[in-house]
């Protein structure tokens, strides 16, 4: 850029001319600098010691700081599994507290020092000035350059190609989003599709005995009294490697309760899907797939702890307040010979969040 | 009042005010939320015919306006028949009944009746149809040599920490319903809350959760009544809530603070 357009400390000009056009004066007066006023430490040498020494402290604060977090680091030792509380406590402690004053005391220090004792001379500066035909100008003449140094003109050969390549290079994209739509890949394998199929399905089946979370125990039709919560695990799950365990468990978890059968409105095609006012509900929010888990056994809502969804257990855990999209998805049990509880089926809808192909 | 006035310039006045302000509203606000905590009430599992009789009448006397005579109910109160023994000893024992006023929820306060008048009312509701009874001793004992703390925790976590807060310390249900924080609350009143699903508590029969169970359940809670926080001020285990708050208002007062500080002319 061209030397004049840097403004410095001088008089520019610029701001006076705007205001001198139109009404000849400032609409107010210009208050200038207030009158420099000098700090104690500027005429008081004894002031300016006791602002050194000061500042010397703040500092001396922040070296002891170190100094604790070091003590905490190495004095109070390795953290293991028999530690105790109290020093995982005190070590926490020193940590944090050495941190925070080794920090702090450098900032306030340097703070106190430029504020006391460095020159406090007040400093103008006037703003650019703006001159539009000449920038106009200078830019105009980089553009020219431009196209003069790439020989944009002179070699059409290399203009034409770039512009084939440019219009060119956006095509891929219409393939990677033509790949979103899975109309025919139902495919349950995690490589195919990105596994997505793998949320239709859940570790329900039919015949599968309900046992609880965590004890894996199965559960009699007559242990289950009125008001009670069971939270229910399939059988076998516990069986599985643990990766595996939690994939599954995060679809499979579901919450078992028992209501009086007249509270319950069922629609038609749920007719049996209950045993004696024992109903078993998915226990992962439709909204973000938190655990719907907390049952008030006599308005019988289920409330979601992550956003307040809240769902009507008499209604067949339709929606009643929240963000939550859809009703929780019922698990359809009944009783074996035994008189255990098992499921009839999978869930008929997959559970958790909507997703884009949930259809 | 001359004095304050000309103070009230003071660089430091503002910061002053803001730390006035949050101490008396944090200082209102933990009066408010003290609670007091019913202590235990001795048992005694068998009950006279006497006991029946003066259960009656007091039966009669403070909670029949709203439960009915016989205990059958009215639109105000539900019927108490099969409630049990149990029942009647955590909800009068932790004050909760008789309720205060009608609301959405009957919480805990001082007990309004004594260990022995507690015991009569219970023989009495008791005596109308069988329920859960008060705990055997055995189950209550936290330092019994077969209790795994372990298994209490895993068990409070799946069955109990989604209401009342994996710290124990509570939280909010619908409509001005609440789970109750579990600190301090007796061995025996935790046992009956179980059993008996009080309020709109779930019952965990022991059916579904095993008297043994029960009791490293109980145990649990105990251990970490006792035990401090690792990490410092606990800020009532609230989570995102009481931290956010409290960095939102000291954090931001501290900034403010440096701020005000960073700017002013030295003298």
């Amino acid at each position: 850029m061209s030397e004049q357009s840097h403004g410095g400390p001088e008089h520019s000009g610029a701001v006076e001319h705007a205001g001198v056009e139109e009404s000849g004066k400032y609409a107010i007066d210009n208050p200038g600098i207030p009158p420099h006023r000098p700090r104690l430490a500027d005429e008081d040498p004894r002031a300016a010691k006791r602002a050194e020494r000061q500042v010397a402290v703040l500092f001396g604060i922040s070296i002891i700081g170190t100094v604790l977090f070091f003590v905490g680091y190495f004095v109070v030792g390795q953290i293991g599994p028999d530690t105790e509380i109290g020093t995982v406590r005190l070590q926490n402690m020193l940590l944090g507290l050495g941190t925070a004053f080794s920090m702090l005391g450098i900032g306030v220090g340097i703070v106190h020092w430029a504020k006391t004792l460095m020159p406090d001379h007040e400093v103008s500066e006037a703003r650019h000035e703006v001159r539009t035909e000449e920038d106009r100008q200078v830019a105009v003449g980089m553009i020219d350059d431009i196209v003069e140094e790439s020989q944009f003109k002179r070699r059409p050969l290399l203009r034409n190609t770039l512009i084939g390549a440019v219009a060119l290079a956006p095509l891929p994209a219409i393939a990677l989003f033509r790949d979103l739509d899975d109309s025919d890949n139902r495919s349950e394998l995690a490589t195919e599709n990105f596994g997505v199929e793998r949320l239709r399905h859940t570790m329900w089946d039919s015949g599968v005995r309900l046992v609880r979370d965590p004890t894996g125990t199965p559960i009699k039709a007559s242990d289950v009294t009125v008001g009670s919560a069971f939270h229910v695990i399939p059988e076998g799950l516990n069986e599985l490697p643990p990766t595996e365990h939690l994939n599954q468990k995060a679809k499979a978890v579901v919450l078992l309760m028992r209501l009086d059968p007249q509270d319950l409105q069922i629609s038609p095609e749920r007719e049996d899907w209950n045993v004696d006012g024992i109903v078993a509900y998915s226990k992962i929010c439709t909204h973000v797939g938190c655990p719907v888990a907390l049952y008030e056994q006599h308005t019988h809502h289920l409330l979601c702890p992550c956003h307040q969804s809240t769902f009507d257990l008499t209604q067949e855990c339709k929606v009643i307040f929240g963000p939550a999209g859809h009703a929780l998805p019922q698990l359809p049990i009944t009783v074996n010979e035994e008189g255990f509880l098992v499921a009839q089926s999978d869930f008929h809808e997959p559970v958790g969040p909507a997703y884009w192909e949930r259809g | 009042m001359k004095a304050l006035s000309q103070k009230r310039r003071h660089p430091i006045a503002g910061l002053a005010l803001l730390l006035l302000g949050l101490l008396i509203t944090g200082g209102l606000y933990s009066v408010a939320s003290t609670m007091n905590q019913a202590q235990a009430a001795t048992t005694g599992s068998t009950y006279s015919a006497e006991d029946i009789t003066e259960g009656e009448k007091l039966f009669n006397a403070n909670c029949a306006t709203c439960h009915g005579y016989e205990a059958v109910g009215t639109q105000d109160g539900p019927t108490l028949v099969g409630v049990g023994a149990a029942s009647v000893d955590f909800q009068v024992g932790t004050g909760r009944m008789p309720m205060q006023m009608q609301g959405p929820q009957a919480q805990a306060k001082p007990k309004q009746f004594n260990d022995e008048q507690t015991a009569q009312l219970a023989a009495y509701v008791s005596s109308l149809g069988a329920g859960p009874s008060i705990p055997d001793e055995q189950y209550l004992d936290t330092d019994h040599e077969d209790v795994d703390l372990g298994n209490g925790g895993t068990l409070f976590r799946v069955n109990c920490a989604m209401c009342h807060n994996a710290a124990a310390a509570g939280g909010a249900l619908t409509r001005g319903k609440f789970a109750p924080g579990l600190d301090g609350v007796s061995e025996k009143h935790i046992y009956e809350a179980m059993v008996t699903g009080p309020q709109n508590m779930p019952v965990f029969s022991d059916s579904n959760i095993k008297p043994e169970d029960k009791r490293d359940i109980i145990a649990f809670l105990k251990e970490i009544e006792t035990q401090g926080s690792p990490g410092g001020a606990k800020l009532g285990s609230l989570g995102p809530v009481s931290e956010g708050l409290f960095i939102w208002t000291a954090g931001l007062a501290l900034i403010v603070g440096f701020m005000v500080w960073l700017t002013s002319r030295s003298s």
